[in-house]
């Protein structure tokens, strides 16, 4: 869809986030919270849901629900069905969404269980209840990430082009010294 | 009852909640999301806190009522009674949710039951208090005024 392709190629600093979450009040804090830090927000209340959303269920038809790229998927760990961690897990087999950074919340501070998820390449792990701070300090990290790509070619303009200029006095300067030279 | 009163009345009591660890930060970091845009969605959230909630307890009840009782489905409703109930700030519903599991885990009927009751006593007042909390505030728009930001100096 046409209108789906203007917002992914375009910079826009509105980010589209897929809350995953199975408890409904959770989906309604996080969805403000996101929300007022100015994201686009979908939520669904299973990883299968999720994937169904992403269109990587397997069933071909479902790929046009989505009508807006995702640029992070937030999602709680314990849930019935698929977990947090299973939903990780196969977003980062499927070629299609793997770029895509994952944050994985919990209620539950489990060292082992934050270690797996950021080895199987979670962004980030939120301890619930999840506050505004978490959410603004995540939107930021995100952003970053997404500019820092832009950057990378904006910034080898300048410094290489102050190179440049330098070499060229440097010339001018050898030029004429030489010059001086042959006179002298 | 002037709207001042009104007011401070709102504040006080507020504040008792917190005081008595009824509620605890979270539930300011749910005001905090609250705007112009937005002015009923504390009283939203808390809404669906216990239409959820009145719904675990009554799957809790049944499981434990149970012959034998399948701690695998009872642990379960508990954690998300506990995950719900942090997330909006209910502190002593949370608390009582974590000595729950405890026992949960020890396969523990007896004290299940009791946790169950003090689930529920935690939580109905929890429910008690944060309904009044809303009527008060209700009367305060009526009476055309604005619902005072809550001040931390506590």
């Amino acid at each position: 869809m046409a209108l789906g392709d203007l917002s992914s190629s375009s910079s826009t600093s509105e980010l589209h986030v897929l809350a995953v979450d199975d408890s409904i009040v959770d989906r309604k804090v996080i969805e403000r919270l996101l929300r007022i830090s100015a994201c686009k927000v979908t939520t669904v209340e299973s990883g299968t849901r999720a994937l169904q959303y992403l269109g990587l269920d397997g069933d071909k038809g479902s790929s046009g629900l989505k009508d807006l790229k995702v640029n992070l998927i937030v999602t709680d760990y314990s849930m019935p069905g698929l977990t947090g961690y299973e939903l990780l897990k196969k977003i980062k087999e499927s070629s299609a969404f793997r770029e895509i950074p994952v944050v994985i919340m919990s209620s539950e501070n489990i060292q082992p269980r934050i270690e797996q998820c950021m080895t199987e390449g979670a962004e980030d792990f939120l301890l619930k209840p999840v506050k505004l701070a978490d959410v603004k300090r995540l939107k930021e990290l995100i952003m970053r990430g997404g500019e820092a790509e832009q950057e990378k070619t904006s910034n080898l303009i300048s410094p290489k082009r102050i190179l440049q200029n330098n070499i060229f006095f440097f010339i001018i300067f050898f030029i004429i010294t030489i010059t001086i030279i042959f006179i002298v | 009852m002037e709207l001042v009163q009104m007011q401070k009345s709102l504040q006080d009591y507020t504040k008792s909640l917190f005081l008595d660890g009824v509620l605890d930060s979270q539930f300011l970091q749910l005001q905090q999301l609250q705007d112009e845009s937005n002015p009923d969605f504390v009283s939203q959230v808390v809404t669906l806190f216990f239409q959820d909630s009145d719904r675990i307890l009554n799957d809790l009840s049944l499981s434990l009522d149970q012959q034998v009782v399948d701690f695998k489905k009872v642990d379960p409703h508990v954690h998300q009674l506990k995950g719900s109930s942090s997330s909006i700030g209910a502190q002593r519903v949370k608390n009582a949710c974590v000595v729950f599991r405890s026992f949960c885990e020890q396969q523990n009927v007896e004290g299940c039951h009791r946790c169950l009751q003090q689930v529920k006593k935690e939580y109905y007042l929890v429910k008690n208090r944060l309904e009044t909390l809303f009527k008060l505030e209700q009367q305060i728009v009526a009476s055309g005024g604005m619902i005072p930001a809550m001040e931390l100096g506590f």
